[in-house]
């Protein structure tokens, strides 16, 4: 008998987590991001910008895919933290904080916000949930348009960026935002992995089961609720230095919360990879197809549609599904313990036929 | 030709086979009563019958019609009328509301609300109150008037007796006896043996989805029927399951 | 004086309101659905009137006429179409579907229309302008106490049709347990799509006022889902009568509001509900049934 199965004789089966797949697939990730952090040396400004615009995409995915996908709350209001950060930054700038710092605090800003906020809307499920989460934006905007010295309705810009030319400032707000891209994707792998990240995986089945076990599903809801303010607020502080200039009405409009529910469906709603992929795809056809204006937008909303009736796992969710694949590892899997069975290749279904992860 | 005739149903229950290959048949004015465990099926073997499950396999034939595609409301219309387990009740609705709810979409035929109201005393004076607020008994015999607004010619009963004080299962097991002596054709889960052997003339034992006894209740003594309601004749003679 | 003139103001607002939030509480009631699209619909029946008179000169509640069959067979092809298999998939899935479906028809609305401010005051007759002078300071609109009547004529023939007719019945026992309607003989796909077609229709009807009473352009659509939806929340989900209540006192808070400073009326509105929701009235929301 091994040494394991003399500590815990009546252990058949051990939990693993990373797989062959996945320790590739993450040591992919790490060489990618790597070689992201060269992009404006070497491919200049143009890019910068677009990766830029994409990588907001992806963080506001990300976050949309944890509220709805892991959290179960389908929200139509995340554009109010995406303006929060932005005027946040015009703010705290305002009051002399420098840019790229106002930019991060106004992120944090957004997530202590969220917090009060939290305390109204989750009280709410469903339809109310979405339709409070609007109001709310709503709200945010309404009180943005009253204080004059942040524009009013009719925008503003963070001028004090103008102390940078503008290939190092599209190379520092890229980087910023490259940093925030890959610190949020690794607090939801983390939060995912960790034990709250179960309780969630719990709710998402059955919030009142859990419940009824001891699963804190308030709190894990509020979690998941403050880290999605604080990515959307970042997300819109970025956009702010992206495009340099903003108004009320597209930093807190509606159809932000449009292309997200687009990118998450599409790209596939609770899993980790697939929010990503879908943003590169949504930019993609974003760049394909803008010239066709309305006729674009009908399609988008008609794509967002055909994919929660007919794909609902979204492309990512389905191939996962299809052929067992996980590039991440933020599920596990059971195999038998090695002293009483050999070594099996590949891996092992549980009795139910159910992968868990 | 039988009246129903379930030929090797299978239903699933989430991810449970409630009901396995069951095949049964009822002929016209029988009643049958449906025994066995928490569990065995029989619920679902119910729902199935009238339509609010759909089998994962077999076929269900009523009066020579495959009906096993056909949707629960329809089957209504053909004659088949489910008394569910805990009544249910539409709560908002009145007694005379709840009633008017079957009689709008059945078959033609004798049962008016005023009937119902005559064949079940106790709800005449409830006629205007809402369901939410009536007893159990109460709501037990609303139940079953409901089922017959809709004239059915087979009735499905799922435990009225559960929750019920016996006096009050006395009642209603002395208007079953009533819609019997008039010719009604009943299919009734019951969970008391002696109820269900005092009303019945053939007694099916379910268990974990499968009948395992069958026999007219004159001739199957409480001991068989209890060996197999919890499966000790499978261990000690397996031909008879 | 003012202020009584701004609380009839708010009132006949409040019609308006309740008439836009009908379609949304029937909805809410019956399937459990929050169609996001709802605000839209309404604009939509809006354009269909003003394309009617644009190219006929007719009246437009005429033209309304001619609208609200129209949209009747919309809500029920939205039902049959798209509600029904939303249901299907899931009970999130609806909120995913009807909001896609609110891009859709915003983003149709402004291909086929141009996104200029439209609006029907102007060939809405006499009605526009007409109004009671009760004292110097307080005149009565006649628009606003059409629209109203027009309101509680509706919310009246529904809660009619609910609790007298035998459809309303099943409408009712269908709302309250889907399945055991099921077993009674009732069609719930029929009733669901009844009940769509209603809150569609409604809905058209509340958008023809709209257009009369002031502007609506292709991006309308959303504003007046959550002034419905606020209108709901105050009245209680499920009660038709409860969203005359909170269609008033939404229009009277933003009427209050307006009074102290033109920015914060809708904004006042928008508090009353946070208002509502942070003092446990949330709750109940959740917990209460249909009761329709």
């Amino acid at each position: 008998m091994t040494g394991r199965a003399m500590r815990d004789p009546q252990a058949r089966y051990r939990v693993q987590r990373w797989t062959a797949l996945s320790y590739t697939s993450t040591a992919g990730a790490v060489a990618l991001i790597t070689a992201l952090i060269f992009v404006p040396a070497v491919l200049g400004t143009t890019i910068t910008q677009q990766l830029t615009s994409l990588l907001i995409l992806v963080i506001l995915a990300v976050m949309w895919n944890a509220l709805a996908g892991y959290g179960g709350l389908i929200s139509v209001g995340q554009q109010a933290y995406i303006g929060l950060g932005a005027y946040g930054a015009i703010y705290l700038n305002q009051q002399g904080v420098p840019p790229y710092l106002a930019m991060v605090l106004a992120a944090l800003a957004a997530g202590v916000i969220a917090l009060p906020v939290s305390l109204l809307v989750l009280r709410l499920r469903g339809g109310q949930f979405a339709i409070g989460t609007w109001v709310v934006a709503e709200v945010f905007a309404l009180l943005v348009v009253l204080d004059q010295s942040l524009g009013g309705g009719t925008g503003i810009s963070l001028t004090t960026l103008d102390v940078y030319s503008p290939s190092d400032r599209q190379a520092y707000t890229y980087w910023l935002t490259l940093g925030c891209t890959v610190l949020l994707l690794a607090a939801v792998f983390f939060l995912l992995r960790s034990r709250l990240g179960a309780s969630l995986r719990a709710i998402r089945d059955d919030e009142d089961a859990a419940a009824s076990v001891g699963v804190p599903v308030m709190r894990a809801k509020r979690v998941l609720f403050v880290l999605a303010a604080c990515g959307c607020g970042a997300a819109g502080a970025l956009t702010l230095a992206n495009t340099l200039f903003i108004e009320t009405q597209s930093v807190f409009g509606v159809q932000w919360s449009a292309y997200m529910i687009f990118i998450v469906l599409v790209g596939g709603l609770g899993t980790f990879e697939g929010p990503i992929l879908g943003a590169i795809a949504f930019y993609l056809i974003q760049n394909q197809f803008a010239d066709y204006g309305a006729w674009y937008l009908v399609g988008q909303g008609a794509t967002a549609i055909a994919f929660a009736l007919f794909l609902p796992r979204g492309l990512w969710g389905t191939v996962e599904g299809r052929f067992h694949l996980s590039l991440l590892p933020v599920g596990y899997r059971l195999r038998p313990a090695a002293a009483e069975f050999p070594p099996i290749q590949g891996q092992v279904k549980d009795p139910a036929g159910a992968r868990h992860g | 030709m039988s009246l129903l005739a379930v030929e090797s149903l299978d239903a699933r229950h989430g991810l449970l086979q409630a009901v396995r290959e069951v095949s049964l048949s009822l002929q016209e004015g029988e009643t049958v009563a449906l025994v066995g465990a928490n569990g065995a099926g029989k619920t679902t073997l119910l729902r199935t019958i009238a339509g609010a499950h759909r089998p994962a396999a077999g076929r269900l034939i009523f009066d020579g019609t495959d009906i096993t595609a056909i949707p629960a409301h329809r089957r209504v219309r053909l004659g088949i009328a489910l008394v569910p387990e805990g009544r249910r009740l539409f709560p908002g609705l009145t007694v005379e509301e709840n009633l008017l709810t079957a009689g709008g979409r059945g078959r033609p035929g004798l049962w008016t609300v005023n009937r119902v109201l005559e064949a079940f005393p106790l709800l005449a004076p409830l006629r205007q109150q809402r369901a939410a607020t009536l007893s159990g008994g109460q709501q037990q015999a609303a139940a079953i008037g409901r089922a017959l607004m809709s004239n059915p010619r087979l009735l499905l009963l799922d435990e009225v007796s559960l929750g019920l004080a016996p006096i009050v299962v006395d009642s209603v097991y002395a208007s079953l006896r009533l819609l019997i002596e008039n010719g009604a054709t009943i299919l009734l889960v019951e969970q008391d043996l002696a109820r269900a052997m005092g009303v019945a003339a053939r007694i099916l034992c379910m268990l974990e989805g499968r009948i395992v006894l069958e026999g007219a209740a004159r001739e199957l003594t409480r001991e068989r029927i209890t060996a197999a309601y919890f499966g000790l004749s499978r261990a000690a003679d397996p031909a008879s399951s | 004086m003012d202020w009584v003139n701004a609380v009839v103001q708010g009132v006949m607002l409040g019609g308006l309101y309740a008439l836009l939030a009908c379609g949304l509480s029937l909805t809410f009631g019956v399937m459990r659905i929050i169609n996001l699209a709802h605000g839209d619909i309404a604009i939509l029946g809006a354009y269909l009137v003003w394309t009617v008179v644009d190219h006929t000169a007719m009246s437009p509640f005429l033209a309304a006429l001619l609208a609200l069959p129209v949209m009747l067979v919309l809500g029920y092809a939205l039902q049959i179409l798209l509600l029904e298999r939303s249901l299907r998939a899931g009970p999130l899935v609806p909120l995913l579907t009807t909001f896609g479906l609110a891009i859709v028809i915003q983003n149709l609305l402004l291909q086929v229309f141009s996104p200029d401010v439209q609006s029907l005051g102007g060939n809405a007759g006499v009605i526009t302008t007409a109004s009671w002078q009760i004292t110097d300071q307080l005149s009565i609109p006649g628009l606003g106490v059409l629209i109203l009547a027009v309101a509680i004529v509706t919310l009246g023939v529904l809660q009619l049709f609910l609790s007298r007719t035998r459809l309303g019945r099943e409408m009712r026992a269908t709302a309250q347990d889907p399945d055991m309607a099921g077993l009674v003989g009732i069609n719930a796909r029929d009733v669901y799509a009844r009940a769509t077609a209603i809150a569609v229709a409604t809905a058209g009807l509340a958008g023809l006022f709209l257009a009369i009473r002031s502007t609506f352009d292709p991006s309308s659509g959303p504003t007046q889902l959550i002034f419905a939806f606020e209108a709901v929340v105050i009245g209680g989900f499920g009660s038709l009568w409860g969203t005359l209540v909170g269609g008033i006192v939404l229009g009277v808070a933003q009427a209050i509001g307006e009074q102290i400073n033109p920015q914060y009326s809708i904004l006042a509105g928008h508090l009353v509900i946070l208002v509502v929701l942070a003092t446990g009235r949330g709750s109940l929301l959740v917990a209460r049934g249909a009761r329709a």
